[in-house]
């Protein structure tokens, strides 16, 4: 229960990829009959993305993952940005603190050169509030930077709103704001029509939708200006050199074309979660959730729960020699040593981070799976208690 | 990522829980890091006169924390249980963590947790003695 992580390839999608290992490996920049065969592979998956997106296949950049987009989006951008400034006047961009570590540490590196970076706070909602992020844009602002989903909590941002709000502001302000959100986790479940959401850059993962890992998409509106931070050949419209990934390029479009297939699964997964969530909740003793239970607020496939006196990788670790696998944002798992910054940001306590538990359902979930989890959870919890002591 | 004695000591910790009436109590940890360990200590008596030191005759700890804080409380009670207060201090986290089939580097601070709890609770000891 662990899909927020990565997710298993889809039978078709592998089916789709298949010829373009040892079949079709024609270089899609060599003029001849191979070449050609994986170019219109390349075509056929930037027109599966761009019916997603609802935009044009120009705007569409197959990356090597959506870490590259993320980067892409934001140093690309900065780069190409030759606007002068003011005697004084920095590059701005203003984020979030609950972003992911793509784009959060590639804010943090850009702060070292002297770009300006604003973190828009959250609510203990763990949703952007409109009225903070409009206080942090000043006429220097330049781009704005928000998730869609959030991958520890599920949580949904107001994107079209903020869309909305930018292209107000636009109109009266000196130079334009770009908007960049990263869909990873969104894709799956809520509409990304770019021009709905009034976007300018748009991240995707292939492996967070049944896809194959070491692909990405940015969507970059036509107008935009991005320079290529990967320089070499005139691959993707000169803006990511490098030979492209055939297979995975056609994985990602048949994975984005599966994704309206889903959508009639929607409801058995929200069902599913609120078995989760109602089941966690009642067996366990000081546990809650973390974030709002309203169903609009949070996409369908993650839970997000802390529990008094454990320790979240210590239960995880538990969990998986049990047969579950999930997630947990304890600091224990990273090399910080400090806990979710996400949970932080939403005002939990440390130890209340520490003992988070992030379990995120996918397509293949079963009810059956939820059952055990459930049935396995109250024991896993009381013992890692009498360890503690707590 | 952990050796297999890591996960044993972690699944089937034997030194876990309470001692009633402890001859002393030693903690180590914050809340920042997520780990809070208790150590639990008994020691034997002396006998008046008697030139021999005292040895630690039970230990116990209450960790909440990661899978190698657990594992790694669970090594420090095995290490020094019926040592004297002065060979328990010469304990270093590097023995801990060899005991533990090496933990991985980020996990080392597990390791100088424990010896900060138990030197924590030997410090207490003496002052009381």
């Amino acid at each position: 229960m662990d899909y927020a992580a990565t997710t298993p390839l889809d039978k078709k999608v592998f089916k789709a990829m298949e010829p373009y290992f040892s079949e079709k490996y024609g270089n899609p920049s060599s003029i001849h009959s191979f070449g050609q065969e994986t170019q219109a592979a390349i075509d056929k998956a930037r027109d599966q993305v761009v019916k997603f997106l609802n935009c044009k296949p120009s705007e569409i950049v197959f990356t090597g993952s959506a870490s590259e987009s993320d980067n892409m989006a934001i140093r690309g951008l900065l780069k190409a940005l030759k606007r002068r400034k003011r005697e004084g006047e920095k590059v701005h961009i203003v984020t979030s603190s609950i972003e992911h570590k793509a784009v959060l540490e590639t804010c943090h590196d850009l702060e070292k050169d002297g770009v300006k970076i604003s973190y828009v706070p959250v609510g203990r909602d763990g949703i952007v509030n409109l009225d903070d992020l409009k206080a942090e844009i000043t006429p220097e602002t330049d781009l704005v930077s928000i998730m869609y989903v959030n991958n520890e909590t599920g949580i949904i941002q107001p994107i079209k709103k903020i869309g909305n709000l930018l292209e107000e502001m636009n109109k009266t302000k000196e130079h334009r704001i770009f908007f960049h959100i990263d869909a990873v986790q969104a894709a799956n479940w809520l509409s990304c029509d770019t021009q709905d959401l009034k976007v300018d850059l748009l991240t995707l993962s292939g492996h967070k939708i049944y896809g194959p890992k070491g692909v990405g998409v940015l969507y970059i509106k036509q107008g935009t200006p991005i320079s290529s931070i990967i320089t070499g050949g005139d691959q993707e419209w000169g803006l990511r050199a490098g030979t492209e990934n055939i297979a995975n390029i056609a994985g990602m479009g048949a994975a984005i074309e599966q994704i309206k297939s889903q959508k009639s699964k929607i409801k058995s997964i929200i069902k599913l979660r609120d078995k989760l969530v109602k089941g966690v909740l009642g067996k366990i003793p000081d546990s809650k959730l973390n974030g709002p239970r309203k169903d609009e607020d949070r996409a369908p496939h993650i839970a997000n729960f802390s529990f008094r006196g454990i320790e979240g990788e210590a239960l995880v670790m538990t969990l998986d020699r049990e047969g579950v696998a999930a997630s947990t944002g304890s600091a224990c798992t990273s090399r910080a040593l400090l806990p979710s910054h996400v949970l932080m940001a939403m005002g939990l306590e440390e130890l209340e981070a520490h003992s988070s538990l992030r379990m995120s359902l996918g397509k293949y979930t079963t009810e059956k799976e939820i059952n055990y989890f459930l049935k396995i959870l109250p024991k896993v919890v009381e013992r890692l208690r009498k360890i503690s002591g707590r | 990522m952990y050796s297999k004695k890591v996960i044993q000591h972690f699944s089937k910790p034997k030194f876990f829980g309470k001692i009633k009436n402890p001859d002393v109590i030693g903690t180590a940890g914050n809340p920042r890091c997520g780990d809070l360990l208790t150590l639990y200590l008994k020691f034997s008596k002396q006998k008046a006169g008697s030139r021999k030191q005292e040895k630690i005759t039970d230990i116990k700890f209450e960790t909440l924390g990661c899978a190698a804080a657990i594992a790694a409380s669970d090594m420090i009670c095995e290490l020094v249980k019926g040592k004297t207060p002065d060979e328990a201090l010469k304990v270093s986290f590097q023995d801990v963590s060899s005991g533990l089939g090496d933990l991985p580097p980020i996990k080392i601070h597990c390791a100088q947790l424990v010896t900060e709890a138990l030197k924590d609770a030997i410090e207490k000891y003496k002052q009381k003695s």
